[in-house]
């Protein structure tokens, strides 16, 4: 490329004056140009393909609702609560009430400085204040107490050496804290055989419930939680947080607006595999028989001798627990519950064991629950393990499409579908790629994303962490709690969606127990 | 050790102030009518490629870089992971994404400030590059169109941009005879 002669030597052939720009030059020198049109012509006609598809797609799914926004926290006078329990939930809801443990703020900054990309305590710190005070703790194991008296002091989320405002009373039993004339609502997270004995009580006391799930442990006092609250008109919030995820709403529309055609079955799952996730939890060091108040743990349950599984891990006993039916299969089912609402289901079969962790306990580690309602004529299916992190969506299955169910919103149209037949033909619905698809933060509302974006959302990695704001749902779910109090209405797991998931969570243990499928009379009120 | 001295000379001198043609007379590069051809269909096929990456991004409200940069594996991941944890660095980095992919791309279309152009586009290859190094051991959550070992694309873009960096034509058919004959004038 050395030729001195080239052709395109311009100051020697473009033209006679090498510093004026002449004819050849302004040729030359849009050379060119055209492409960039022709660049344009193309990008015109491709977003005009584009947007005749999208909108052709929009007539078959197009979901407009938008998630019901919280309205802010009232200003004036705080509402006064109490906490019963402060265990590994009852810190969660702490912190998500805006108390978060001293130890808890410090861990985070720490993380913070290890991590940049660990943005717990920013986002932590950005959480709403929700104007409560917390006015009285309760935890029979005396360590805990003391740390939930510090936390509900811990006023402007410091760490250790920060400045504590005033710490609440301690009290030894939850009747002396539903009896302090100081107190107007309590969160309960206690173990699952205190839950409704304690909602009763505080019912009848006029206090508002926010109770951790499930709502009861045995079938009768389910009946008289629903009479008291009901009676004494309290605001009742049972603690399932999925309530406020904003994919559900979406999913709930999409149904209504009959996007899977005749729904038949719906799979839900819980796929763990830690000793955490099977409720095997640590035991603290400076627990025994003089820091834990043994009888106030037993209450309604059968008498044992002290243990420290037991009160650590009493999940795992059906004496305090409601196994998987209680723990994990009542999320899944309020989700269902939200989106389709199914009510009571008019007959349950499951089955399961102890196949995994031979410790002692008497509830299974894998477990199986069928749900069959007739009226809307489809079956619910629930499976478990706690041995195995296979991950298995929550999928509404219909004739004409099905629905995977996450934080994000994923439909596929069926191929044999009979809705979508014409458009399947016509090539405008492939039934690999979905038909319509919601991420949450998502600001194009269209319900379609590039195949880049749905790698990227389905991993987790889109929108959601996004200047990393991501909104603690039990936060949501507390603050509508209190929003309600102020409001004088009922929240969103209200005691009739508590009746309906403390009913299918018995009739799933019944028939677990009893090796035999059980029915509910609707008319009685009974399981049969 | 004349090519060091190229080096050191010219190679990075893409500044606009500068005439292409005094680059190209100085290093004596005279191109025939199939080397020019060759070379000015290189250059646009490039400006179409980045502009096109860029009015994608520019068009679509929920483009971020921040999955990207996530994603990032290899020697120097932690400094992309530490660009995504930053908030107002993404916002950046989408801009200069958008902006930076569309600017580049319409400058080797046209041939307008073309070397400036070609530099700043192998600068973006090279942070394509890093990010996601093809090495033997890692794998993407971004799905490859191919297999890749060290070498794959964003390496050969990074040496095809070069060549148009060294072998510009932005003065023989693009909007920089203009520029190039009205610095001269000066």
């Amino acid at each position: 490329m050395k030729n001195d002669n080239s052709k395109n030597d311009i100051p020697a052939s473009s033209n006679t004056n090498p510093h004026t720009i002449g004819r050849r030059d302004i040729i030359k020198g849009l050379a060119t140009v055209p492409v960039l049109g022709a660049f344009s012509y193309a990008w015109l006609k491709k977003n005009k393909i584009d947007e005749s598809i999208r909108s052709q797609m929009r007539e078959v799914v197009s979901l407009t609702s938008q998630p019901v926004e919280l309205a802010p926290a009232a200003s004036g006078d705080p509402i006064r609560v109490g906490i019963i329990g402060f265990g590994i939930r009852g810190k969660q809801l702490m912190r998500a009430a805006g108390f978060p443990e001293p130890s808890w703020i410090d861990e985070q900054i720490k993380a913070h400085a290890e991590n940049k990309q660990n943005t717990n305590y920013e986002s932590y710190m950005e959480q709403e204040q929700l104007n409560i005070v917390v006015n009285g703790v309760c935890d029979i194991f005396s360590v805990y107490s003391r740390e939930a008296a510090l936390t509900a002091s811990n006023v402007n989320r410091e760490g250790t050496s920060g400045k504590m405002g005033k710490e609440p009373k301690q009290y030894k039993t939850y009747t002396e804290l539903l009896d302090a004339p100081d107190i107007d609502a309590v969160i309960i997270a206690a173990p699952d055989h205190w839950h409704a004995t304690m909602a009763i009580e505080a019912a009848k006391r006029g206090k508002h419930v926010y109770c951790e799930k499930p709502v009861s442990w045995m079938v009768p006092e389910t009946f008289e939680l629903v009479k008291t609250v009901k009676e004494k008109g309290i605001v009742f919030q049972l603690g399932h947080q999925g309530r406020q995820t904003e994919s559900y709403t979406k999913a709930r529309e999409a149904i209504q607006k009959n996007v899977l055609g005749k729904i038949n079955l719906i799979e839900v799952c819980t796929n763990r595999n830690d000793p955490n996730g099977a409720w095997v939890y640590d035991i603290h060091p400076e627990a025994n028989p003089s820091t834990i108040d043994w009888a106030q743990f037993i209450g309604p349950a059968p008498f044992h001798e002290f243990s420290l599984e037991r009160f650590f891990r009493w999940r795992c006993w059906w004496d305090y627990s409601t196994g998987l039916n209680g723990d994990l299969l009542t999320h899944e089912y309020d989700a269902i519950n939200q989106i389709l609402e199914l009510g009571i289901p008019g007959s349950v079969a499951s089955s399961g064991g102890i196949y995994f962790f031979k410790d002692g306990r008497t509830v299974p580690d894998v477990l199986q629950v069928v749900m069959e309602f007739p009226k809307q004529e489809l079956s619910f299916l629930y499976s478990a393990t706690l041995a195995s992190n296979r991950s298995r969506g929550k999928v509404i299955m219909g004739h004409d499409a099905n629905m995977e169910i996450s934080d994000r919103l994923v439909i596929k149209a069926d191929p044999e579908s009979t809705q979508y037949k014409t458009k399947i033909e016509e090539g405008l619905i492939d039934p690999n790629t979905p038909i319509y698809s919601f991420t949450p933060g998502k600001k194009g509302a269209d319900g379609f994303a590039t195949a880049t974006e749905q790698y990227f959302a389905s991993r987790g990695l889109l929108y959601t962490y996004r200047n990393g704001k991501r909104v603690d749902t039990t936060h949501l779910h507390i603050k509508e709690w209190l929003n309600c109090i102020r409001a004088g209405i009922q929240p969103s797991c209200n005691i009739d969606k508590a009746f309906e998931e403390g009913i299918s969570a018995h009739m799933s243990t019944k028939a677990l127990l009893e090796n035999r499928k059980v029915f509910w009379d609707p008319d009685k009120l009974e399981i049969v | 050790m004349r090519i060091f001295a190229y080096f050191r000379k010219d190679f990075f001198r893409f500044d606009v102030y500068k005439p292409i043609i005094m680059f190209q007379k100085e290093n004596k590069i005279n191109y025939t009518n199939v080397q020019t051809f060759i070379l000015v269909t290189l250059r646009v096929l490039m400006g179409w490629y980045f502009l096109y990456e860029g009015i994608v991004k520019i068009a679509n409200p929920d483009w971020s870089s921040f999955g990207y940069l996530m994603d990032s594996k290899g020697p120097v991941a932690g400094m992309f992971h530490a660009m995504a944890a930053n908030a107002n660095v993404v916002v950046a980095a989408d801009w200069l994404n958008m902006w930076g992919l569309a600017l580049i791309g319409i400058g080797l279309m046209l041939g307008i400030f073309s070397r400036l152009a070609a530099f700043f586009g192998i600068l973006l290859l090279v942070f394509y590059y890093l990010s996601h190094p093809p090495l033997a051991s890692l794998t993407y959550v971004m799905p490859q169109e191919g297999t890749y070992l060290i070498v794959n694309k964003t390496l050969i873009e990074i040496f095809a941009m070069a060549v148009l960096l060294v072998f510009p034509t932005g003065h023989i058919a693009g909007l920089d005879r203009y520029f190039s004959k009205m610095i001269k004038k000066k």
